[in-house]
């Protein structure tokens, strides 16, 4: 049975979150991938404030495909998290609650997972027209020069996904 | 001889209805395959992701719409009929405003950038393809093509085996290389084996590998027993179904394999996702 959360999430939700439960999350989260996190992570090692604030967000590694018309967004599946390694933990540092991706992290991020009492949430990888179907809204938050790998916030309604990595450290990918 | 003219419009309408439709309908191949899997599997997770994807991927069918976001960098083969004269308009050109056209008008994702280091700007229309031509005898034009996304092309790798390594060197290379990638690519993988040629046509072939259907095997029954063999050592490493634990790692293993040289035994490995998106077409 998968547990609902509702967004933004709380540091109880996710201190009762363990790896490989299945959860939905409703409300707002923010997304994110390899240009704008690089975008990011050098506003951030020059000491300059960010376009978009992360304190209390959850971003989700996503660069959809164009939208149909009638539909609220295109098909919207995650992107491998391994290449946000680099940028992950300075994120949240700044207070990002967690992350929505799919496959392994590197040991920092999980270190950083566990210091900033974050979550890792993987969602199925190559699911993205079934995924679409809980994304409800999208707005352009930043970053409109990207394309696709624009920053967003999307509206969502029991959007799909299994706790990857929890506050512990316990990891679902550990095999 | 007898020239066959085809007209370039005819040949952009075939490459832009091949990247459509192999962006909304999974093959009969792949589908059987899921649909295998969930039957054999016993754990509730595996399962669970299994009836998603194929929830995912009749809801893409029906629907008309990409079942994955990634909708890849094109790739094309071609087998060009030495006859076949293309007029109005050049054979390279129509097929990449074939590839424009379909990932424009088809709501397709433009992935591709234009440099692969510096400047890594957008092209804005998914081109340019990647377009393998071999000439053959014939007044036809045969084109398969996919749709090759990243997450799981970034796991694939090539090694320059030497003789020596014989049948368990390729073995351990290929099992290393998908052990490697893990959870990553999108599991259930498809994995394209290469093996011979030169440094570049074993890649050549691996990714040819990809875009044949899982349900065919090798003609070579040797070739065709190593690739249900690790089909096998592959699905008992336990990755499954989204890299979250099962028996189903992998739904097939294609090998393609080419004369070589004499000091070497070239190997590469490409791995699909489960999206594995492929598609024929003749004119």
């Amino acid at each position: 049975m998968a547990k609902k959360i509702n967004l933004p999430i709380t540091d109880e939700d996710i201190q009762t979150l363990r790896a490989g439960d299945s959860v939905l999350l409703s409300g707002t989260i923010i997304t994110g991938r390899d240009a704008a996190h690089k975008r990011l992570y050098e506003l951030i090692e020059q000491g300059k404030p960010l376009p978009v604030d992360v304190k209390g967000e959850l971003i989700y590694y996503v660069g959809p495909a164009p939208a149909k018309p009638g539909y609220a967004v295109g098909p919207a599946g995650p992107t491998s998290s391994y290449r946000m390694d680099k940028f992950t933990p300075a994120l949240l540092d700044l207070g990002l609650k967690g992350m929505i991706g799919k496959g392994a992290r590197s040991q920092e991020v999980t270190d950083s997972i566990v210091k900033n009492k974050a979550v890792y949430f993987a969602a199925i990888g190559g699911a993205a027209a079934l995924i679409a179907k809980s994304i409800k809204k999208e707005e352009l938050l930043c970053y409109e020069d990207l394309g696709t790998e624009a920053v967003r916030r999307y509206t969502v309604e029991d959007f799909p996904c299994i706790v990857a990595i929890d506050c512990e450290g316990n990891n679902v990918y550990d095999r | 001889m007898e020239v066959r003219t085809i007209e370039a419009s005819a040949v952009t309408a075939a490459v832009k209805k091949l990247f459509m439709d192999c962006n909304y309908f999974i093959g009969q191949d792949i589908m059987e395959q899921l649909e295998r899997a969930l039957d054999i599997e016993d754990s509730p997770v595996a399962q669970s992701v299994l009836r998603q994807i194929i929830e995912n991927d009749r809801i893409a069918a029906a629907e008309e719409i990409p079942l994955c976001q990634d909708t890849g960098m094109a790739v094309l083969f071609v087998e060009y009929g030495d006859k076949v004269c293309v007029q109005n308009g050049s054979f390279e050109d129509a097929v990449q405003q074939g590839v424009r056209e379909a990932y424009e008008e088809g709501y397709l994702r433009k992935s591709v950038v234009s440099d692969p280091v510096f400047d890594r700007v957008n092209t804005r229309d998914n081109t340019p393809a990647v377009i393998h031509t071999k000439i053959v005898s014939g007044d036809r034009i045969r084109f398969t093509a996919g749709g090759k996304g990243f997450g799981s092309e970034n796991m694939s790798a090539v090694k320059m085996l030497t003789p020596a390594y014989g049948v368990e060197g390729v073995k351990q290379f290929i099992l290393d290389t998908v052990r490697a990638a893990g959870p990553n690519p999108c599991p259930p993988i498809v994995v394209g084996v290469g093996i011979g040629g030169t440094f570049e046509r074993a890649a050549q072939l691996a990714k040819k590998a990809t875009f044949r259907a899982i349900d065919t095997k090798n003609p070579d029954p040797r070739y065709a027993a190593l690739e249900d063999e690790l089909l096998e050592s592959i699905n008992q490493m336990g990755f499954g179904p989204a890299g979250l634990g099962g028996k189903t790692t992998a739904l097939g293993v294609n090998i393609e394999t080419s004369p070589t040289h004499i000091a070497g035994m070239p190997v590469a490995v490409n791995i699909c996702c489960h999206a594995a998106r492929h598609a024929s077409a003749e004119i």
